[in-house]
């Protein structure tokens, strides 16, 4: 049984519908992809995966249980982390506070993230500790805003456009950071429209178009089938 | 100094402003009272401030729940055991009653709506509110005693002054600093601020933010409910004293920045000086003060002293 399900999601804001009958698994410890342009309901499969817009119609199966519908924080104590497109770090508290207020227990038996573990993963985070999140760079932002995921012990991370306004190098360095975890055995739903981080990182990928799933395939299969790109992804 | 003293009395017809000059422990009371009245509202205003910074409702019943800590230690202090602290650990613990209920039953389905909807929610709970004190407590001016430890006054060299006095004083301070380390020291205080900043992003990762919210509620409130029970021996409980409180801590909030707690400190001071020596120099003009400090500020900065722009990102 995969790990986490998602069925035939139909979510809209307010009157105006943006997914129509979204659906695919993620084994555990595997990591699945959604491509796609802008606006095609890549950020609101996320949002519904995690409860912040429900689905209007449709299931979230999340280890055998229906938590379409259940408020964000459950979802999040249930083992789902949520790493959002714009970030959202708190501008006002430290690095280190960031960290802090996502801090939750593991559940016993497995290895928990604490601020030394997610320090070894982000070094670059551990010096900068008592600065104001708002005042990062764009890199550092990201870093953080993965490491307070980490905080919350998850199984499975969803992890929204990592790589949007970032400098190559770091993206690069990203890239490597998410693959670690990815060895780990933590699960990641990615949805992502930097190309060669989807490649390198997935098992399977999902171009999303108009608010659908219109293919799916392993990342060879994508590379062997340049015209599917070409199709959708270019302007 | 003297011919300033008679320029005061004489040319100006000012004998206030005379007294102030030519009595320097008369002037010296006038500071005092100014900061005893100060941290009194301050307890209270910081409450208003806090639920406003955090939970974004202004709260018009505060004022009511101030009223409520003052009639408490009323039946309380004076009526049941003697003890006035008593009465004011009574004061705290019945406010929190009242805030669980309020904000679990009515404030907590108004979060995300129009602030119009808000203000005639907490306004219903004021008419509500005075209603059922006159209910409990009739229309009588109740005198409350000072707290047996601190009848009497203290010699302070250029003059006595109330013992009670220099005790408001005192803890003025350090309720601000009590509520400045549970901001920034404590993990509740740490997930306060977050929820002030993103509610939304906190939720998804996986703190209950309704719990803090009415967290949030329980403490400003008790502080309400506090300040009533310490103002309660020179501020006899009586109805509409709610009504009056309110406005005044409109005004400290408002010019110390809403949701900062060294903001409605600076403000409670401001307010206890202009009004303390306004009285004095002008006593006519008493109840135009708090107007005129909150005009003043609003001129040179409309989000108060130590507040932000609207919009403004840190």
């Amino acid at each position: 049984m995969a790990q986490l399900e998602a069925r035939n999601l139909h979510t809209s804001y307010g009157l105006s519908r943006v997914l129509f009958g979204v659906s695919f698994e993620v084994e555990q410890g595997s990591c699945i992809a959604l491509i796609g342009r802008n606006g095609v309901g890549k950020t609101t499969t996320m949002r519904s995966l995690i409860g912040l817009t429900p689905p209007s119609e449709g299931e979230v199966v999340w280890e055998g249980r229906q938590i379409a519908g259940l408020a964000p924080h459950t979802v999040a104590k249930l083992g789902i982390g949520f790493v959002p497109e714009d970030r959202r770090i708190f501008p006002e508290l430290t690095v280190w506070e960031n960290l802090d207020i996502a801090r939750r227990p593991a559940e016993p038996g497995r290895q928990a993230w604490g601020e030394d573990e997610v320090f070894d993963l982000f070094p670059d985070l551990k010096d900068i500790q008592s600065r104001a999140g708002g005042v990062l760079s764009g890199g550092q932002q990201q870093m953080l805003t993965i490491a307070r995921s980490l905080m919350g012990n998850p199984r499975l991370l969803l992890l929204d456009e990592p790589s949007e306004g970032l400098a190559p190098r770091v993206v690069e360095t990203l890239r490597e950071r998410v693959r670690t975890l990815k060895e780990s055995g933590l699960s990641i739903v990615l949805a992502e429209q930097n190309l060669g981080f989807v490649l390198a990182l997935s098992d399977t990928c999902h171009i999303m178009e108009k608010g659908e799933i219109v293919y799916s395939g392993t990342p060879d299969h994508l590379r062997e089938n340049r015209d599917v790109l070409d199709r959708h992804l270019t302007l | 100094m003297d011919s300033l003293i008679q320029f005061a009395q004489q040319d100006l017809g000012n004998p206030g402003l005379a007294a102030l000059l030519s009595n320097p422990s008369f002037a010296f009371i006038q500071l005092m009272n100014s900061f005893s009245q100060a941290m009194n509202l301050f307890i209270i205003a910081a409450g208003l401030s806090l639920i406003f910074g955090v939970l974004r409702v202004i709260n018009f019943a505060h004022g009511a729940f101030y009223m409520f800590g003052a009639y408490i230690v009323y039946s309380v202090a004076q009526e049941w055991t003697g003890n006035f602290w008593l009465g004011v650990a009574a004061a705290g613990l019945g406010l929190a009653v009242m805030a669980v209920v309020i904000e679990r039953g009515l404030f907590q389905y108004i979060y995300d709506k129009e602030h119009l909807m808000q203000l005639l929610l907490t306004f219903a709970v004021v008419l509500i509110l005075s209603d059922v004190a006159k209910i409990i407590w009739g229309t009588d001016q109740y005198s409350v005693s000072y707290p047996a430890s601190m009848k009497g006054a203290v010699d302070l060299g250029v003059t006595f002054y109330p013992t009670y006095r220099l005790f408001l004083i005192v803890v003025g301070p350090a309720i601000a600093i009590g509520l400045w380390l549970f901001t920034e020291r404590t993990r509740f205080g740490r997930l306060t601020r977050a929820a002030t900043q993103d509610r939304e992003m906190l939720s998804a990762l996986g703190v209950n933010v309704p719990i803090i919210y009415t967290g949030v509620f329980i403490l400003g409130s008790v502080l309400a409910g506090i300040g009533g029970g310490l103002a309660a021996p020179f501020n006899s409980p009586t109805p509409g004293m709610d009504a009056t409180i309110i406005v005044d801590c409109f005004v400290i909030v408002i010019v110390g920045g809403l949701g900062s707690i060294w903001g409605s400190f600076i403000g409670a001071i401001i307010y206890g000086l202009v009004f303390n020596y306004g009285s004095v120099i002008v006593p006519n003009w008493q109840d135009v003060f708090p107007f005129l400090i909150l005009l003043a500020v609003l001129l040179v900065r409309p989000w108060g002293l130590f507040g932000k722009p609207e919009g403004g990102n840190a």
